[in-house]
């Protein structure tokens, strides 16, 4: 405290070409205060720590610093040819850490959930190790969540298909961290080439003793299996995975109890995204503070972006997180179809995530914040591109029946508000309604989000909600359309004005 | 108080039987079921019906006693998924009989496992023909490439079904079903196990064509049990890559199990249509141009 104001009042008391004893004394114990002096002279406020200079442009990650070197396929997905390029390097002294060195590396690294919420996967994998975990006889399991059904999102795929040691390494390591004794890998049903490689890159893994008993010699055992899910949608959330896992309908479950206190099989359990899980390995060999160095503060790392939709040359690609979404499509999409003016929308983070107007798209940084500050999400990080020729209704209309096909039907309001949303969106594609409808979808989906017990409620309802937002206009603009079309705007239900003139209109009483 | 209440009866007598007769009339029209999504409940008929019997086959039976170590012994219905996936593979679909006898190994209630077949969509309980072809029309295939409307019509153009029918062959049936998770390869479609991606509906007719000159070359029968293809026990890939990365000459062992390859016919292999080999960029890489990196980038602060 006495050195910083020290450091800070000297140059506004004197002149600089003397330094006073004391102050020198004071400023050389301080260390990095003297560089920093000239900035500071303006103004009165202690600042303790110079700060690093603020990058302030992110993207432009170098090849040497991407985690999934063979995202391309340059390179076979078997053990042999993983090992080359760095997998199960030092996985046993990793092993030997013990759990709590490899938390607090993890929370160091500022490593998020990839599936889309972002919760800060240190403190969520601390959770396992709770006071008196260890005199709990119950097995621990950890659950690699790769139902990967968000629309737009195809990141997972990659891993399992071309790094699948990665992920099985990233099960061992994750679980030692949670002190898990098995992990359950649930991957979609659709995805039978990427079960088959994971299958085999598990059996290598098991023959050269890396997983099983006495994982990599640490004396430390460890299974890991695979079950196949079987085409719903519902189960990427966790609780209702877990309930698909045991053997019933993918039906989410009501939250608390958390899974990591009652879980898969009434055990202490925990669901992690593929690509947390994956990149985790990597981190603690390369050092938490090296994967800090990407992207914006809390928001640091590396993250697989999905460009798809409008695009010249929709890709797979990793990026530095805070990446400007410009240049992530200029960069690796080949840009938008017609040049950068020709673009109308994005949706930025997978289908759930409320949807950008052209305008808001010029500035925007892809990660959680930022687009959280533009009242979207990153969620998986799937671009969907939309350029002047989409038809943005239809574009989300075709979202509102995506989720109405694969609401679970536990809860009424998500039930009942697909089905709704589904059938006035059907009618707002046509302008088969009334201005005032737009209000109405709008209070319904508010109505919805936050009243179901998982999250699908939020995920129909936000992109509606971006919709509104953003594209009212042209939602006023098709109903005014269809208006002047047919002679007057459709009545409730999308029936014709003059329906009622038709006798079309009659209830069971009349 | 009669005369006050007869004519009210009266009126009222007339307007129910006016109701009821109207209400004949109404339950006539009733409104048909949307085709692409199958009936919740089991209607007897005669290929789908519980005296029909079944049981696993002597591999299956081996497959099941493996499978069944994944689980905790006290929850076996958790193998329930992977049972019902192997019956459906043996028999060609989910049957009435295939779940209760997947009720008898797991010591379940059958309504259990009526439960989970009809929440899972990929479990076809109904017949489905031998090439079950899934075009994906979720936005993301919707908006990329030419777009899914022009697969949709160009399968449907070319086979002469609409999503939910099969051929009267019994060798194609055509559904349309929600996001794959291929989406940077729209438009796609999943044929059985494969997905087929970056389609044009050139490149689409292409492909139903060769499928359909496989099965005359080859004497497959349409609707035949067992047709989900025979690469249930785990064929697919043995060289380290996955299937349609390896370019699209080669010849895929998973292909040639199902005896297309035999009489030399030779099928697009899955995976993207368009040249490129996976998800990279179609104009040329724009990343991991150089070598991979080895060890030499790790920490070097001693942790490890």
């Amino acid at each position: 405290m006495v050195t910083s104001r020290a450091a800070t009042y000297k140059p506004l008391s004197t002149l600089s070409h003397r330094l006073q004893p004391s102050v020198s004394a004071a400023s050389r114990l301080s260390g990095a205060h003297t560089a920093s002096h000239r900035q500071q002279r303006r103004e009165l406020a202690t600042v303790q720590d110079a700060p690093p200079p603020k990058r302030t442009h992110f993207g432009g990650l170098k090849d040497q610093d991407r985690i999934f070197q063979n995202l391309y396929g340059h390179h076979g997905a078997d053990l042999k040819s993983a090992m080359k390029y760095g997998d199960w390097y030092k996985t046993k002294e990793i092993l030997l850490k013990g759990h709590d060195w490899l938390i607090s590396e993890i929370k160091a690294s500022g490593l998020r959930g990839r599936g889309g919420a972002g919760f800060p996967s240190g403190m969520k994998w601390s959770f396992m190790n709770f006071k008196d975990w260890d005199k709990d006889t119950k097995p621990r399991y950890l659950v690699v969540n790769a139902d990967e059904g968000e629309p737009g999102t195809c990141k997972d795929r990659e891993i399992m298909r071309k790094d699948p040691h990665k992920l099985v390494e990233g099960c061992l390591v994750a679980g030692r961290a949670m002190n898990c004794s098995a992990a359950y890998i649930y991957i979609r049903g659709e995805f039978y080439h990427e079960t088959t490689v994971l299958q085999r890159a598990i059996q290598e893994a098991y023959k050269e003793g890396l997983i099983g008993k006495n994982a990599c010699g640490s004396g430390y055992d460890f299974d890991i299996f695979i079950h196949r899910g079987m085409g719903a949608y519902v189960c990427g959330e966790e609780t209702s995975l877990i309930e698909s896992l045991e053997g019933k309908p993918g039906k989410p479950r009501l939250k608390p109890p958390f899974p990591a206190s009652v879980g898969l099989f009434g055990c202490p359990s925990t669901v992690a995204n593929v690509e947390t899980i994956a990149v985790a390995p990597t981190i603690i060999r390369r050092g938490a503070s090296w994967f800090n160095s990407f992207g914006r503060e809390r928001n640091s790392g590396t993250k697989l972006f999905c460009i798809s939709g409008h695009v010249n040359y929709p890709c797979t690609v990793e990026e530095e997180m805070s990446i400007p979404l410009k240049e992530l499509i200029e960069k690796h999409a080949g840009g938008v179809r017609g040049g950068w003016d020709n673009l109308k929308a994005v949706i930025p983070g997978g289908s759930s995530t409320p949807i950008l107007p052209a305008a808001q798209c010029n500035e925007q940084l892809m990660d959680f914040d930022a687009l959280k500050d533009s009242q979207s999400g990153l969620g998986t990080a799937a671009v969907i591109v939309m350029d002047k020729s989409a038809d943005v209704v239809r574009a989300i209309s075709r979202l509102s029946s995506f989720y109405k096909h694969e609401s679970c039907g536990q809860c009424t309001p998500c039930r009942e508000g697909t089905k709704w949303t589904e059938q006035i969106m059907k009618r707002f594609e046509k302008g088969q309604a009334r201005a005032r409808e737009i209000d109405m979808l709008q209070e319904l989906t508010k109505q919805v989000e936050g009243h179901t017990i998982c999250a699908l409620g939020e995920a129909f309802a936000w992109p509606l909600q971006g919709l509104v937002r953003h594209f009212r206009p042209e939602l006023e603009a098709r109903v005014k359309g269809y208006a002047e079309a047919h002679g007057g705007e459709a009545r409730a239900g999308g029936w014709d004005h003059d329906a009622q003139k038709k006798g079309l209109l009659i209830s069971p009483g009349q | 108080m009669a005369s006050k209440l007869v004519p009210g009866l009266s009126r009222s007598i007339a307007q129910a039987s006016r109701q009821s007769i109207r209400y004949q009339c109404r339950s006539l029209s009733a409104t048909s079921r949307v085709a692409s999504e199958a009936l919740q409940v089991h209607r007897d008929s005669p290929e789908n019906n519980p005296s029909i019997p079944f049981q696993f086959n002597a591999i299956n039976q081996k497959l099941i006693a493996e499978i069944l170590k994944r689980y905790p012994p006290q929850y076996k219905k958790a193998a329930v998924m992977p049972l019902l996936d192997l019956g459906q593979r043996q028999h060609g679909f989910t049957s009435i009989s295939v779940m209760n006898e997947v009720a008898r190994l797991l010591e379940m209630p059958p309504m259990r496992v009526y439960e989970v077949a009809t929440f899972y969509t990929m479990y076809n309980r109904d017949p489905v023909g031998r090439f079950h072809i899934q075009a994906c029309t979720t936005t993301p295939c919707q908006l990329g490439g030419c777009g899914s409307d022009k697969i949709m019509a160009a399968i449907e153009g070319h086979l002469g079904i609409h999503p939910g029918q099969t051929t009267e062959d019994g060798m194609f049936t055509f559904s349309e079903v929600e996001c794959l998770g291929a989406c940077v390869n729209a438009p796609m479609v999943q044929i059985n196990d494969d997905y087929y991606e970056d389609l044009t509906p050139e490149s689409t007719i292409t492909l139903l064509k060769a499928l359909q000159a496989a099965a005359e070359d080859t004497g497959a029968a349409g609707g035949t049990a067992g047709l989900a293809g025979h690469s249930n026990t785990g064929m697919g890939s043995t060289k380290g890559e996955a299937r349609g990365q390896s370019g699209q000459s080669e010849k895929v062992e998973g292909q040639a199990a199902r005896g297309y390859q035999a009489k030399g016919v030779k099928l697009p292999s899955p995976g993207p249509m368009s040249g490129r080999k996976t998800c990279e960029p179609l104009a040329g890489l724009t990343t991991l141009k150089g070598e991979p990196w080895g060890n030499e980038t790790l920490r070097t602060d001693g942790a490890l």
